[in-house]
This record gives C-alpha cells, sequence and structure tokens, in this order.
C-alpha cells in the first residue's frame, strides 16, 4: 500500500510532504520510546506514535520510515513541520488510538 | 577526511543535525548504504546521549578508505559503572527528557549493534569518551 491510502481514512489528514504520498508502507511499528524505534523500526514502514517534538522527523529520516502517523488528536509542534519538509517525510494526524491506527493499517496490509 | 561538530546538553531541538550532516556527506562519498545506515544510527544515539546526559561535547568523525572512526567526547557528569549504562533498558534520564521520548535506556546498546568497534571510557563529574568504528 502507499501514504496515500491512508487518508482515504476518517478524520485522518496530512500536515505535510503530500510529494511523498506514492512512498511505499510494508509494515508498520508502535512505539514512544525513540531508541525502541531506532532499533526495530526498518525502511518502508509508517511509524504509529503519540510524540508530537520533532527529534521524530530525524528518527524517520534515518531509518527510511515511510510516514510518521501521530494519533490521539495530538498535534505536532511547528518547527516538527518545517524538520518534515526538509527531510520530506510524510506527517499524518489522526483522532484514532495508536491501537486501532495500528488495528486498522494491519487489516489494509494483510487482509 | 575530518568532521567536527559541537554538541550543546539540553538543546533537543537541535538533537541530530551532526548525524543528518554526516549522512549527507557519506552519501556523496558513495559508501555503501548499509554502513551509512549503521553509522548514523549510532552516531545519532550518541549525539542525543550528549544533549540528554551532558554539558556540551564535540563530535569528531574520520573517514578514510579503510573505516569510518566517530570520537564523540564530552563534558559532564561521567558514568559511573560503563558495565551497567549498556544494559538494556538501564537509564537515568530526567522526566523532561523522558517526556520526549527518551530514556528507553536502548542507546548505548543500539550503537554496540550497529558498530564493529565500541570503547567507553569517562571519569565522574569531567566526562565522557566513546569512540566507535565501523569499516568499510
Ligand atoms: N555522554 C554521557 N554522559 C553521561 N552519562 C551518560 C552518557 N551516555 C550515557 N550515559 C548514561 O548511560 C545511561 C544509558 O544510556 P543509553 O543511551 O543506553 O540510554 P538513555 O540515553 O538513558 O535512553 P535512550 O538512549 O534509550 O533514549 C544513561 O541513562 C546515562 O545514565
Ligand atoms: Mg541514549
Amino acid at each position: 500500500m502507499k501514504v496515500a491510502d491512508i487518508l482515504k481514512w476518517e478524520n485522518t489528514k496530512i500536515l505535510c510532504c503530500e510529494e511523498s504520498i506514492a512512498n511505499i508502507i510494508t509494515d508498520g511499528y508502535v512505539s514512544d520510546l525513540l531508541s525502541d524505534v531506532i532499533a526495530h523500526a526498518n525502511e518502508n514502514m509508517a511509524w504509529i506514535t503519540i510524540q508530537t517534538h520533532k527529534n521524530i522527523v530525524a528518527i524517520a529520516s534515518l531509518k527510511e520510515l515511510a510516514c510518521i502517523i501521530i494519533t490521539n488528536n495530538n498535534i505536532p509542534a511547528d518547527d516538527l513541520i518545517e524538520a518534515a519538509k526538509q527531510e520530506n517525510i510524510p506527517i499524518i494526524t489522526t483522532s484514532m488510538t495508536s491501537f486501532d491506527t495500528a488495528g486498522k493499517l494491519y487489516i489494509a496490509l494483510h487482509y | 577526511m575530518i568532521l567536527t561538530y559541537k554538541v550543546q546538553g539540553g538543546d533537543f531541538s537541535n538533537a541530530g543535525k551532526c548525524s543528518s550532516e554526516v549522512k549527507k556527506v557519506l552519501k556523496q562519498l558513495n559508501i555503501d548504504h548499509k554502513i551509512i545506515k549503521k553509522v548514523v544510527i549510532a552516531l545519532y544515539e550518541g549525539e542525543v546521549n550528549i544533549v540528554a546526559h551532558a554539558y556540551h561535547g564535540v563530535i569528531t568523525v574520520e573517514i578514510n578508505t579503510e573505516k569510518i572512526k566517530i570520537t564523540l567526547k564530552d563534558e559532564g557528569p561521567g558514568i559511573p559503572d560503563i558495565n551497567k549504562a549498556m544494559e538494556q533498558g538501564y537509564s537515568t534520564a530526567s522526566p523532561i527528557v523522558r517526556e520526549l521520548g527518551f530514556g528507553a535506556g536502548m542507546g548505548l546498546p543500539n550503537m554496540k549493534k550497529n558498530t564493529d568497534y565500541m570503547h567507553i571510557s569517562s571519569e565522574v563529574n569531567k566526562g565522557t569518551e566513546v569512540i566507535l568504528i565501523n569499516y568499510l
């Protein structure tokens, strides 16, 4: 699937980097601990988190993740969007919880 | 080629700058993609450790045809028990640092996993030096 497919979900929107919505998503990872993401996330994964600090962009870029999905209506800081534009990492926000987001992504990927 | 970067303790909005600049340089040098990823991940964890745990530091990256050697040297509280610090899950990160998503106690293990050689030397109340080597 592609990042673009996620944008069809209800109450889900993209805050930046629409030029990268063709990024392929092969898998997902749910975590709010940054070093855990560094250890276990891999290329082309969608990262589901409640973190909103711009440090998450650096990690997504280093790990070459497909996108970041910020859940539970959390709103990222403005400097996060600036950083994401520079690194071309799509930032998506949703009102769903991390659990529901992961469930939806899992179904989309595997069924 | 030798690159040096200054890192300021507590400056989380610039954390990762050194790693992303080094990544660009390594790409330009056409270094193997897999090695670049390992090097920048280890470097990022080391860079964040200076920001999260020390007062200030200097990162030196030496690149030649044989290896990439990174030295992270800081002035700070130092590490009293290096073996304990290397254990997965051990962290003294402050509540503020944890709120940002750091403090899993996985940074040093991640650095070890992504390098061919890692050595830490530290003196309490003075500072810490970490050496990382990846062979090309
Ligand atoms: N440069 C440093 N100066 C002082 N103490 C350090 C330094 N680097 C690491 N430490 C100590 O070692 C511990 C473990 O470091 P490690 O990077 O594994 O975990 P962390 O930084 O606490 O959390 P994480 O890296 O998972 O976000 C730290 O909590 C801290 O006590
Ligand atoms: Mg750390």
